[in-house]
């Protein structure tokens, strides 16, 4: 018998738990679960993905961070290599919410985008 | 003597409570409005809260803070409303006048023939816990150390302990350990977590950071800079176990230990706090004991969910309408709602039954498999219920009618089965 592993489901504030295994190469979950919760579930059985969010240096502002996030969910084992390239990132107005800030942050495929709008 | 203007509405505070209720008033026909600001742009909270998760509800996609607060502000600026920025209301009076103060436009008057208050909630204090020791630098609230790094751009330490599981500092937590810190703990008072499970998943688990449960600070060392703090197991009465007290080497001490809805204008105006939500009491149109002056948001009650606070927002709003424009029912049926021990919080407090209505319920502990009965006319039963986890209901308008005007009282009880 493979490993049952027990996941909580994250997708919105409800907390659901679902127990996955592996059978015969195919994914099995037990558990209610909504079909959000489902591909949810399966993704972190296979590779957990986190949406980061963070911040960038502003300069030739009176602010001084901008809020950006990586546009999907990046696999979680390259969170802390890709917060070590935004430390290196310094930003000047004007930016736009949804504006491109790095483009394929550490390889993952994923653009980093502004979460907020900057004004000159 | 200042001469008074004149307002239909003024809403306090434009976060996410205040601005959803803005958009909603004027899309029902208040041309008369305007929202109080007492920071230099609008959105509230949120605009420090980078984290994502807001929005599944009102816009089926998960927003970062500013991201869904500027959705709402996008809103307010394609209905031209005017949001009065770097302006404090320091009065509201029970005759629904409200005094504000700012640099561009001095001390200024309104009489407004109805009030939103919208301001949100406070964190509680170092001050209220009473944790003995000096008092060195480094003890933060949660949400201090999260304008500190997200606003300011500051770290506020490098080894931290967090006391309290509330949301925030469990975001917190994630936060400073993306941005190099090393959180030590989390220790919290109850046996279980005062957050959002997702939280405890994405905050704490997945970064190795230990969740001490019934444990508390005792005491915080250090004279000039925090330099650790003692940590004990605490019984079910919260008093520490002798021998179980361990110290953590830290500069840093968060504080996530609750939040309070802020009243201090609503107390002015003579509205009634409900002890248990610490909030006003409301009736279903959100209106408080002072006729015209509605509650929405955080003010009201502490929610778990920005999605809430905009939902809340528009019920006030049109309660604010109906006064404004004369055309609120005459609330003559009162049926209050009485919670048994199980029950925290209920909001509102009173029905008319001139609305469906949306009961928000905390429970006072958790439970496995609950049932909940509203008088005769509801029942549900629940996987699980928890303090921190808010229950909503709607209750349909048809059951007042069903009811009969004889019953005053629906009694909400809550059972473990």
């Amino acid at each position: 018998m493979a490993e049952v592993r027990e996941i909580i489901c994250t997708t919105c504030p409800k907390g659901c738990r679902a127990k996955v295994w592996k059978e015969k190469g195919v994914i099995k979950i037990e558990g209610k679960l909504c079909k959000k919760g489902k591909a949810y579930i399966q993704q972190e059985f296979l590779e957990p993905k986190r949406l980061l969010t963070s911040t960038v240096v502003v300069e030739n502002s009176e602010v001084k961070r901008l809020p950006v996030r990586t546009a999907e969910a990046i696999p979680k084992k390259d969170l802390f290599r890709s917060m070590d390239h935004l430390a290196k990132i310094k930003v000047k107005p004007p930016i736009m919410e949804g504006d491109v800030i790095i483009s394929n942050i550490s390889d993952t495929g994923v653009n980093v985008i502004a979460s907020d709008d900057l004004l000159a | 003597m200042l001469s008074k203007s004149h307002l239909d509405l003024a809403i306090i505070g434009s976060g996410p409570a205040g601005l959803a209720a803005a958009v909603k008033a004027r899309q029902r026909g208040v041309k008369d409005l305007v929202v109080f600001e007492r920071d230099e742009r609008p959105g509230g909270i949120l605009k420090q809260c980078i984290h994502n998760g807001f929005g599944i509800e009102k816009f089926g996609e998960e927003l970062t803070g500013p991201e869904y607060s500027n959705r709402y502000i996008k809103m307010a600026e394609a209905e031209k409303i005017d949001i009065a920025l770097n302006t404090m209301v320091l009065k509201i009076d029970k005759n629904r006048t409200i005094t504000s103060v700012s640099e561009q436009c001095g001390l200024r008057i309104y009489q407004c023939k109805s009030i939103i208050i919208a301001m949100g909630c406070r964190e509680r204090p170092r001050g209220s816990l009473g944790i003995p020791g000096e008092r060195p630098a480094g003890i933060f609230t949660a949400g201090m150390a999260q304008r500190l790094i997200n606003i300011e751009g500051y770290m506020p330490g490098k080894k931290i302990v967090i006391l309290g599981s509330g949301d925030i500092g469990m975001i917190m937590a994630r936060r400073l350990t993306l941005e190099g810190a090393k959180v030590k703990a989390v220790a919290e008072v109850l046996p279980y977590t005062s957050g959002l499970i997702r939280n405890v998943v994405q905050c704490l688990h997945d970064f190795d950071i230990p969740l001490m449960l019934s444990h508390t600070v005792a005491e915080i060392h250090g004279n000039k800079r925090v330099e650790g703090v003692t940590v004990v197991r605490v019984d079910s009465n919260w008093n520490p176990i002798k021998g179980t007290e361990q110290f953590i080497e830290c500069d840093t001490l968060l504080l996530s230990v609750g939040l309070i809805p802020e009243n201090e204008l609503s107390k002015m105006a003579g509205v009634s706090i409900d002890s248990r939500s610490r909030g006003p009491f409301v009736n279903d149109f959100l209106e408080t004991n002072v006729r015209g002056v509605f509650a929405c948001g955080n003010v009201l009650h502490v929610n778990d969910m920005v999605d809430n606070v905009s939902s809340e927002g528009e019920v006030a709003a049109i309660g604010a309408y109906l006064r404004i424009k004369d055309k609120m029912p005459d609330l003559k049926r009162k049926i209050s709602l009485e919670g048994d021990e199980n029950i925290g919080q209920i909001v509102p407090q009173v029905l008319s039954g001139e609305n469906e209505t949306t009961l928000y319920i905390r429970v006072r502990k958790p439970m496995a498999k609950m049932k909940l009965r509203i008088g005769d006319i509801f029942e549900k039963t629940y996987p699980s219920a928890r303090p921190s986890e808010m229950i909503r209901i709607k209750i349909p308008k048809k059951i007042f009618s069903e009811i009969g005007n004889s019953v005053k009282t629906l009694k909400l009880r809550c059972e473990e089965n």
